[in-house]
């Protein structure tokens, strides 16, 4: 088991011939997710060759849009490497095929178009992932995104984090471990899946037996989160919290990541994730021998 | 981006928003042409500073004349308000106000849409309002597929319980200010006060907004509308070459790989730090995902560069981006920078190709680099060269 994605998710790729798109696709299909074909108007009709996880050629059909993709291939996932002016308008065109995961990639994207495609998405089968995000990997059986496949495998800890480096450091911290689903949610001010959305999926996962919750500075999902937590989640959650030191008023390299005024700080998110008993490591290998010594302990 | 009143208000006039005649001077000199061009009569010195409470500071003053103006303008210029100099001023023609309201809309991150605030009650800090009479402060969300059309203006209207006769005034205002946040790609549009005048007329006095840097694709002026002279050196620079980077006070010098590890990494070098005589670190640098010789270089070059520097840390997670390739961006850095490198390195190196990574640097054998084996130890290290030199 694992969330939101697995070994039967078919992926197609908006952006496949572009250069993002094309170096993903391949590491992609290196993991032995099952790249079904990808989305370029402009090249429609023609096609791309990638090699698979056992080294052989693997040929895929370009289509011209995202519902010609799925009704020729059954894809139920798409990732998005557009760039940020045509994210927007790959978004809803993947909305309106009827997609059932929507992971935009794309860093950059405005805030406006952002909460505008959240918007449109209201009432609608999508779950959006992103956007300016590393994506989604269930390791062993597929990979959704530019997560490392390489780092750690299956195992029982579940993963939901704002940053992608992060969330690749905390995946080597935990190696030995492995992991059910990482998720990477991005740093935007808007994304379309949550912590809370993350935190309830593994919940109801039976492979996940442990979360880790990485946050950072920056708006009050991770105060949100902690609340969830209380109400609802009763796997144990471990956390980190980057930006203790970040200064009021910066954007600290993610779009979302900004202390304004007294609101949005590390200290006060830390705060609320220990006042409903999740234990927040001080420094990302902290937090992992704290997940280590629960895990020993189940 | 935060925007200056001054240019706040030219945005407002573009979008058709009604404002007074306002000049932004830097000398005292135009400020007296300012006034004079706007007729010679009262005018409003503001000090242009982004931040608030410049009122109560003493950046605000009333001119009767040119003369006067020039003179209120010599003595706000170069003021310190709340740690921002004042290198501009705005001249405003007067106003007879007979009413101050108060107007809002902005991101809500929380809710995923926008808010649109107001209140009858302006011209107080909108903080204090919120928390003593948060009844008197209508706040109304915004669908952003939809946004404040004529409906959504008479609700908020209707809401903060404007009088009948000005109703239909300030909701056109509102519409005007909603505009003004969808065509600039704002994330906040604030007006306090937005006044009735004497005569009856809905005007924006002050203003204040916030624009959306990623959005700088589609709006080629909002370059010319940052504020360049005000920025940190370092910071102007590593703009130049395309770097994600902060200023921050302290001795230890950052540069790794993505957003989240390198807000990481500041916390666990400034933790590591109170062990070290409290040194802290440096700056934010965020390299990013290609960490190619020559970006490295760029990071290094800006970072060395920054007198408070005494020693530096490299952490780097290759995820996509291969650690011996960071690795060659380092010794290629320290090849381009030459003498210029003189402060030491402590690098740290985990992931992809991690073995390869740490050979090159192990056979450059470059005096100023050490190699850390984990985060943790590379910040203890760093620290602890950073306290002793």
């Amino acid at each position: 088991m694992s969330i939101y994605l697995n070994q039967d998710s078919k992926i197609i790729v908006q952006g496949i011939t572009g250069g993002m798109g094309a170096k993903h696709t391949a590491l992609m299909l290196d993991s032995g997710a099952q790249i079904v074909g990808g989305v370029n108007a402009r090249k429609a009709g023609t096609t791309v060759t990638h090699k698979d996880a056992s080294g052989a050629d693997v040929t895929l059909p370009v289509f011209g849009t995202v519902k010609e993709a799925m009704a020729e291939t059954g894809a139920d996932v798409s990732v998005v490497f557009v760039p940020p002016a045509f994210t927007k308008d790959a978004a809803i065109e993947a909305i309106d095929a009827g997609i059932g995961l929507l992971v935009v990639i794309t860093e950059g994207v405005p805030v406006q178009d952002t909460a505008e495609v959240w918007s449109y998405l209201q009432g609608k089968e999508t779950r959006m992932i992103g956007p300016n995000c590393p994506g989604i990997i269930t390791p062993g059986e597929s990979l959704a995104g530019i997560t490392p496949h390489t780092i750690t495998g299956k195992g029982p800890i579940g993963l939901v984090s704002k940053s992608g480096t992060l969330t690749y450091q905390m995946m080597y911290e935990l190696k030995d471990f492995g992991f059910s689903t990482a998720i990477g949610i991005g740093g935007d001010p808007i994304v379309g899946t949550t912590h809370i959305d993350a935190l309830e999926a593994f919940e109801n996962d039976p492979e996940t037996k442990a979360i880790v919750m990485i946050g950072e500075i920056g708006g009050d999902a991770e105060e949100r989160a902690a609340e969830y937590i209380k109400a609802h989640v009763t796997k144990p959650v471990v956390g980190y919290v980057a930006g203790f030191t970040a200064p009021e008023g910066k954007t600290m390299g993610h779009a979302g990541a900004i202390v304004s005024g007294s609101a949005g700080t590390a200290a006060a998110k830390k705060e609320a994730l220990e006042a409903v008993g999740v234990k927040v490591g001080k420094t990302p290998s902290e937090t992992a021998d704290l997940m280590r010594e629960i895990l020993q302990g189940l | 981006m935060d925007l200056f009143e001054y240019q706040a208000r030219d945005i407002f006039e573009k979008h058709g928003v009604p404002v007074l005649g306002g000049v932004v001077a830097t000398t005292v000199e135009e400020a007296r042409e300012g006034a004079e061009k706007l007729g010679g009569g009262t005018v409003v010195v503001k000090a242009q500073v982004k931040t608030g409470g410049r009122g109560k500071a003493g950046g605000v003053k009333l001119a009767h004349s040119p003369a006067e103006a020039a003179e209120k303008a010599g003595e706000i210029l170069g003021m310190d308000i709340k740690g921002h100099t004042v290198h501009r001023v705005m001249i405003a023609q007067g106003a007879k106000i007979a009413e101050e309201f108060y107007f809002s809309v902005l991101l809500d991150r929380s809710n995923r849409n926008y808010l649109a605030m107001c209140s009858v009650e302006g011209g107080m800090e909108i903080e204090q309002l919120a928390v003593e009479r948060p009844e008197a402060l209508a706040r109304i969300a915004v669908d952003p597929a939809v946004g404040i059309d004529e409906a959504k203006a008479a609700e908020i209207v209707d809401a903060a319980g404007f009088a009948e006769d000005i109703k239909g005034k300030v909701a056109e205002v509102i519409q005007g200010l909603w505009t003004v946040f969808k065509a600039e790609d704002a994330t906040l549009v604030e007006v306090n006060p937005l006044v009735k005048t004497e005569d009856g007329e809905i005007v924006a006095l002050d203003g204040k907004v916030t624009l959306d840097e990623n959005a700088g694709f589609r709006h080629a002026d909002h370059a010319e509308l940052e504020d360049s002279a005000a920025a940190d050196p370092l910071e102007a620079k590593a703009k130049e070459n395309d770097l994600n980077y902060v200023k921050l006070d302290g001795e230890v010098g950052i540069i790794g790989n993505g957003a989240g590890l390198v807000m990481s990494t500041l916390d666990v070098v400034a933790y590591a730090g109170e062990k070290h005589g409290g040194v802290k670190p440096a700056n934010f640098l965020d390299i990013g995902g290609g960490a190619n010789a020559q970006v490295m270089a760029n990071g290094l070059d800006v970072i060395l560069n920054d007198e408070q520097v005494k020693s530096v840390f490299v952490n780097v997670f290759g995820g996509i981006t291969a650690c011996d390739e960071v690795a060659n961006g380092i010794v290629g850095a320290l090849d381009i920078l030459g003498d210029e490198a003189s402060k030491p390195l402590v690098v740290r190196l985990d992931g992809n190709n991690v073995e390869l990574g740490r050979q090159i640097l192990n056979e450059r054998n470059h005096p100023l680099v050490t190699l850390a084996d984990t985060m943790d130890g590379g910040a203890d290290l760093a620290a602890a060269k950073a306290a002793a030199a």
